[in-house]
């Protein structure tokens, strides 16, 4: 592959023209072409399959476009596909999935990243050891601390409720936004926050009129992350919830992988592709600020 | 930083307060919850945790149990394979991207999304192509290619592979981004020097590049190793652990013992063995990247 980029390189000022067509060009977007449609299938072939009737499926394969558009698949996925027993579709999945993101994400941006302003503008002795506790852990599979967690849940009576995966989702989510957090904050020049203690503000003062109005990026790629990771999660709400609660990659799971009846392939990837609908939307509005989220505890390092 | 400020035992209050959250979660649920998994999976728990010991009896039954041994197995191939592929591939399309290509965003756009799909969705979406009735293996024999098989999720030799197609596919933007930022943060001086010596863009790439992005790559690599340990809700997904225990990986093990099998000593073996996994890798790292003198801040 690195044949391919024999000549690629060009100094950084004053590219020296070349030909749109030459054989590299056309090798390199070739490839790039081929790629991009790879990646890009799996969300076509859900698209298209959720819009064909099952007649229609059984005749063709899973790339074919639908002849007929039915939006049916979409609404019997939402409202009425069976899991087991209930036929409630997703959309209790998905009020569930709203009542634990929306709480989780403001709780764990709160605790976050007032701590990783007192990490990085007020630390007192022994946080260190703390903070590098806290950043182990995020390596810990989650699997050693199931039961634990179960146990302490049981104890103060959240076991199987919304409020029991609020509280695991922002003990897990503490690790990396702290450290994202500490970060920003320490990167911020260090005179304003002296000037400020000069004028007299206190510890919360500085937080409010300081940091959080000079964060707001951060905070927005804190809020994505967040959003994501947690809408995403599937283990937290399988161990944590009961059915009633079942967030809705928990569902999903449910309806699409459920062994009765006969299975309703264009329900299931209408089914599959609402709950991927929260998360696109995100990746595909932020842009730019999602890749800072996933770069931004990496490449620290 | 907040080093050479005197009188703040008083003042630092509130930032001691500001860091109860974390101080307990790192002390009771990180520390405490490791430790009481340990403790207890040197007991007879079964569907209650209760302290009778047992020695090392769970661990005895754990290696001489089939379903875990062909979890470990499952683990190393899917291991090693993405291991290798995803660092491969991420790193091709990185350099690939790194080219000053047209419609640089809208490549890495389409590269990276399915990392914003959870792995639910992930699994159910390549359990549908790969579909054998009409899937992939349907596309190709309708060409003509009649005696064509590829149902990875229905063989159970190579179902693991399958599962591996739909996280080589999940996780490979990630590896993509990371690589591009470690190729953008090299000084564009070191690819003239070596264009001026007449060094072949490829020996460029391995022998000066690849080399100065260490630190990228060790990143990545602790990222991509704990991803794998975690693997679970992909299997659950898209195979389900099926056909038989073909795709059985350690997570889900765990997750079998405690929660169906009302076998917590067994589940509590189990996982104390991924932490053991992952504390091979994680403490040699993180030796070689902090030890010695702390100088991050």
């Amino acid at each position: 592959m690195a044949d391919a980029s024999t000549n690629a390189l060009s100094g950084p000022q004053g590219p020296k023209p070349r030909k749109m067509l030459s054989r590299r060009n056309i090798f390199l977007y070739g490839t790039l072409f081929v790629i991009t449609v790879y990646y890009a299938l799996p969300l076509y072939v859900m698209i298209v399959t959720s819009l064909k009737g099952m007649p229609e499926i059984r005749l063709g394969n899973v790339f074919s476009p639908p002849v007929e558009v039915t939006f049916q698949p979409w609404v019997k996925a939402w409202s009425e596909a069976c899991t087991g027993l209930t036929c409630n579709g997703l959309s209790t999945g998905f009020w569930n999935s709203v009542q634990i993101t929306i709480p989780s994400v403001i709780l764990s941006i709160m605790i976050a990243s007032v701590n990783g302003y007192a990490l990085a503008n007020w630390k007192f002795k022994g946080a260190d050891i703390f903070f590098t506790i806290l950043i182990f852990g995020a390596f810990i599979p989650y699997q050693v601390m199931l039961y634990p967690i179960v146990i302490i849940l049981r104890e103060i009576g959240l076991y199987g409720s919304l409020g029991g995966l609020v509280l695991v989702h922002t003990i897990f989510g503490m690790p990396i936004l702290t450290l994202l957090f500490r970060n920003y904050f320490t990167s911020l020049p260090e005179e304003l926050f002296k000037a400020a203690r000069v004028d007299g503000a206190g510890f919360w003062g500085i937080y409010f009129r300081i940091m959080v109005p000079m964060s707001l990026p951060i905070f927005t790629v804190a809020m994505i992350l967040q959003v994501t990771g947690i809408w995403n999660d599937f283990l937290f709400g399988v161990v944590y919830t009961g059915p009633e609660t079942y967030p809705m990659t928990v569902s999903l799971n449910n309806i699409v992988n459920s062994t009765q009846g006969v299975k309703e392939y264009n329900v299931n990837m209408a089914a599959t592709l609402l709950t991927g609908l929260v998360p696109l939307l995100i990746y595909f509005v932020s842009g730019r600020l999602f890749v800072r989220g996933i770069a931004a505890g990496a490449v620290k390092g | 930083m907040a080093t050479e400020r005197p009188n703040q035992l008083f003042r630092n209050k509130s930032s001691k307060i500001a860091a109860i959250p974390m101080i307990v979660t790192a002390l009771f649920v990180f520390v405490g919850g490791t430790i009481w998994t340990v403790v207890y999976s040197f007991t007879k728990s079964g569907l209650l945790p209760r302290l009778n010991w047992v020695g090392l009896d769970q661990y005895e039954r754990l290696w001489a149990t089939r379903k875990w041994l062909v979890a470990i197995e499952n683990l190393v191939i899917y291991g090693i394979c993405m291991l290798v592929l995803v660092f491969v591939i991420g790193f091709i399309l990185a350099a690939l991207i790194d080219q000053k290509i047209r419609f640089e965003n809208t490549v890495r756009t389409i590269i990276l999304y399915p990392y914003a799909l959870s792995f639910v969705v992930t699994g159910l979406v390549w359990q549908w192509i790969l579909n054998p009735e009409f899937g992939v293996e349907s596309i190709v024999r309708a060409w003509g290619w009649e005696s064509f098989s590829f149902d990875p999720l229905y063989n159970a030799d190579i179902a693991i592979y399958g599962v591996l197609i739909a996280g080589l596919w999940q996780g490979s933007g990630l590896v993509m981004v990371l690589m591009l930022a470690g190729l953008r943060g090299i000084d564009q001086e070191v690819w003239k020097a070596a264009r001026v010596d007449g060094i072949p863009t490829w020996k460029t790439y391995i022998f000066i590049v690849i080399p100065m992005m260490r630190p990228v790559f060790i990143t990545t690599l602790v990222l991509v190793v704990t991803g794998i340990v975690k693997l679970y809700d992909l299997i659950v997904a898209q195979t389900g652990g099926g056909p038989g225990i073909s795709t059985e990986v350690p997570a889900k093990y765990v997750y079998d013992m405690m929660f169906q099998a009302n076998n917590l000593g067994q589940g509590f073996a189990a996982s104390t063995m991924m932490l053991v996994t992952v504390a091979l890798i994680v403490i040699p790292w993180a030796i070689l990247e902090f030890g010695g003198s702390k100088n991050r801040g």
